[in-house]
């Protein structure tokens, strides 16, 4: 079972590693990881995705509470949400057929050329894990030369905040 | 607001967090701070040989007094020797405060003389760490670790300070806080009302019940209420290895310590229960041995301060998040406009107890053969050390089949009078427990319970005795092997006794004591056994070294078989279940 766990963290030193610990200490996967500081500087917020057992969803979330520098702990699979990744690709971009057939692709999956070369294009891509994953292999036959991925972001649907 | 050093306001915030002794090791990173202790009369430094002896000595302290034990250690080696004891003391959830010098800021990762990253090295054994980086923090921050290593489930907090913090030419305002408040951490010790009712409901109306009570209870003075409770109730009760004397061990209602080395009696009525009301207890793997056919016929009531210590092993059917203290309160409080349990029922239940007691229970049937001429059977050093006692003793133990003889024979009547190392299982444990022990109680009787393989981890702490005057009593079962080690080699290697036996290389345990300056004495004669005992408890103001030559071949049972049930056990050597 796929979960997305968000935490509102203590934006303290070592808070960080004490979330990944846990999850390395416990066995648990930690599948992404995503980090910032939020509006309020005092505070960061979280995001990560993880798969387990029901048992050990709920093992992961109560030993999150537990964790001195945690405030908040929700796991948005719980309920409506909205989530997102961002993507940069880059790829040979040779020859106005392959130029052009990849301008397309983009379009279609509402992406941006953010850089060009003669030789390359680095694309900018944001969307659930699923978009992203589709788009790689749209463009498979062109090639990827390098893929980066910010790990998913999410937010509850509606009017659940997730606040001090 | 006074103006202060960081090393002076390290002291006095521990001197206003209400700390009168500290165990520690000086070095270079912390010597601010000990300048500190030396230029003032509040708080007193007790100096150990060795880092980890001084953890477990707060250890000890913490655990005889339910106060918080304060270790100060230099950085590097004084880190990363004190980390067994912090290990040992975060698994048994016990509050202690641990300040650890630390190279200056400047240098912090540059690989420096004697640094570790003290923070990443502790980080899984902590209940929550701090680096100091700035002076201006430090007494707010040792308030917080104080306030944190003793609230909600407890555990130890490392507070990590470099040396430039405590720069005694630095001055900044003083000024403690009078209360600590974070709003990421809040613990509850409330339990929810409904489930409290639910619970009562269903334990009453069970036929076949028991209390399964562990530390948490003691850590949170609950046993008076557990006591109370249990004997209206007229329920049979065990006590985990940590929660022995939870509940009077001479008590009818006593059933002994459950688990791998449980009573027959114990594991049985755990087994056939139809409603276990577990207090304070995590459900540890040396308690429930195979989790998939544990109690198949259990209602789970499961009282914990800690919500991942519910439904971590075991699945609980009424889930209670609270202190043992409140919720046991709460219950008591309800109790009475209840209906009373089914007496009929009740009375079969314990008719079927008695009867496995009568049968294979450790109090009641002969369980080992007798002491008698140079046999000295390491059950009977046990009874005879509770007889001499008055079973009034504070007993520490380090980790074998010492330990388990003496969970088993000195039926403990008092909550926080048996000290020993249940989670982490560290050897050298119980000599430095015994010595924060017996600061805290300097008239009350402290034995050490231990091997001669355990006692020489941390032996070196018979010169901190000499140095404090700290008369603790060392009963040494000495079968001149790694005996719980040489036991499962018995069962399950053939005997093939790999690096557990040292014959030729003992020391001579009583001359050793003597070096140091106490009392040693060797027993090899049974009928030498309480003579000499009474002698070594008649020593008030030394410390005793009892070097008593036990049965080699003994093995500890009752033992679960691993992966069965819990009432799956062998007797004997030769009877199972």
């Amino acid at each position: 079972m796929r979960r997305i766990i968000s935490i509102l963290l203590e934006n303290e030193p070592g808070a960080l590693s004490r979330v990944v610990g846990l999850f390395s200490q416990r066995g648990y996967n930690i599948d992404t990881l995503n980090v910032a500081p939020t509006e309020d500087p005092t505070l960061s917020r979280l995001t990560l995705s993880t798969t387990g057992d029901e048992k050990m969803v709920e093992q992961i979330i109560k030993q999150l509470h537990k964790l001195i520098d945690t405030i908040k702990v929700v796991d948005l699979s719980d309920g409506p949400h909205v989530e997102r990744e961002l993507m940069l690709v880059k790829v040979r971009a040779v020859g106005a057929e392959q130029r052009s057939e990849l301008k397309n692709s983009v379009e279609i999956f509402r992406g941006h050329i953010v850089d060009v070369t003669p030789s390359s294009y680095t694309i900018q891509l944001a969307g659930d894990g699923k978009k992203l994953d589709a788009f790689i292999e749209a463009i498979r036959e062109v090639g990827t030369m390098e893929v980066v991925r910010s790990g998913i972001s999410g937010i509850a649907r509606g009017e659940k905040f997730l606040l001090v | 607001m006074e103006n202060l050093s960081g090393g002076d306001i390290v002291i006095r915030a521990l001197r206003d967090a209400g700390v009168e002794y500290v165990w520690g090791y000086p070095g270079g990173s912390a010597l601010h701070i000990y300048d500190a202790i030396f230029r003032q009369d509040d708080v007193k430094h007790l100096l150990v040989r060795h880092e980890q002896a001084a953890v477990h000595a707060a250890d000890g302290f913490a655990r005889a007094t339910g106060k918080v034990g304060t270790v100060l250690v230099t950085s590097g080696p004084g880190a990363t020797n004190a980390i067994t004891g912090i290990a040992t003391a975060y698994m048994d959830s016990i509050p202690l405060v641990v300040i650890s010098g630390q190279v200056p800021s400047s240098k912090i990762g540059e690989d420096a003389f004697q640094e570790t990253d003290m923070v990443g090295v502790s980080r899984p054994i902590v209940k929550h760490s701090f680096l100091i980086k700035r002076p201006e923090d430090i007494a707010a921050t040792i308030a917080k670790a104080y306030y944190i290593a003793s609230t909600g489930r407890p555990g130890p907090v490392v507070v990590d300070i470099p040396k430039d913090m405590t720069d005694p030419a630095i001055k900044v305002p003083y000024s403690y806080p009078k209360q600590v408040s974070m709003r990421s951490y809040q613990p509850n010790e409330r339990g929810h009302s409904g489930q409290i009712k639910r619970a009562l409901k269903t334990l009453l109306a069970a036929k076949q019940p028991v209390i399964y009570a562990g530390g948490g209870v003691i850590i949170d003075n609950a046993s008076e209420l557990l006591t109370t409770l249990a004997r209206k109730l007229n329920y049979p009760i065990t006590n985990t290895l940590m929660g022995l004397g939870a509940y009077p061990g001479s008590d009818r209602q006593f059933i002994g310590m459950l688990g791998m080395h449980g009573t027959y009696e114990a594991n049985q009525a755990m087994h056939h229960a139809d409603v276990i009301f577990a207090v304070g207890a995590r459900f540890d793997d040396r308690v429930t041995n195979a989790t998939d056919k544990f109690c198949p016929n259990a209602t789970i009531i499961h009282i914990d301060i800690d919500p991942t210590c519910i439904s971590k092993t075991v699945g609980a059917d009424i889930p209670i998040v609270g202190s043992c203290k409140t919720v046991l309160g709460d219950m008591l409080e309800l109790l009475d406009a209840l209906p009373a349990p089914d007496g009929e029922a009740l009375n079969r239940w314990w008719a079927t107890i008695d009867d496995w007691r009568a049968r294979h229970g450790i109090y009641t049937a002969d369980r080992f053969e007798p002491s008698g001429g140079t046999l000295i059977k390491p059950q009977d050093v046990i009874k005879m050390l509770h007889k001499v006692t008055g079973g009034d003793a504070f007993v520490t133990s380090d980790v074998g089949q010492h330990q388990m003889f003496a969970a088993q024979y000195y039926l403990f009547d008092k909550p926080r009078r048996w000290i020993n190392s249940g989670g982490l299982g560290t050897m050298g444990f119980g000599l430095p427990a015994a010595m924060g022990a017996q600061l805290a109680f300097p008239d009350a009787t402290v034995a050490c319970v231990t091997g001669e393989g355990s006692i020489q981890m941390n032996i070196q702490e018979l010169s901190t005795c000499t140095q404090h005057g700290l008369p603790v009593k060392i009963i040494n079962l000495n079968n001149s092997a790694l005996g719980m080690v040489r036991q499962w080699q018995d069962m399950q290697y053939s005997a093939r006794y790999a690096s557990s036996v040292y014959e030729d290389s003992l020391p001579d345990f009583v001359a050793l004591t003597e070096a140091y300056g106490h009392v040693g004495m060797r027993v090899t004669e049974f009928d030498q056994l309480e003579s000499k005992m009474r002698e070594c408890f008649a020593l008030k103001d030394r410390v005793v070294f009892m070097d008593i030559v036990v049965d080699r071949a003994e093995h500890v049972y009752p033992m679960q078989i691993a992966g069965n049930a819990m009432n799956e056990m062998w007797l004997s050597k030769t009877e199972r279940t």
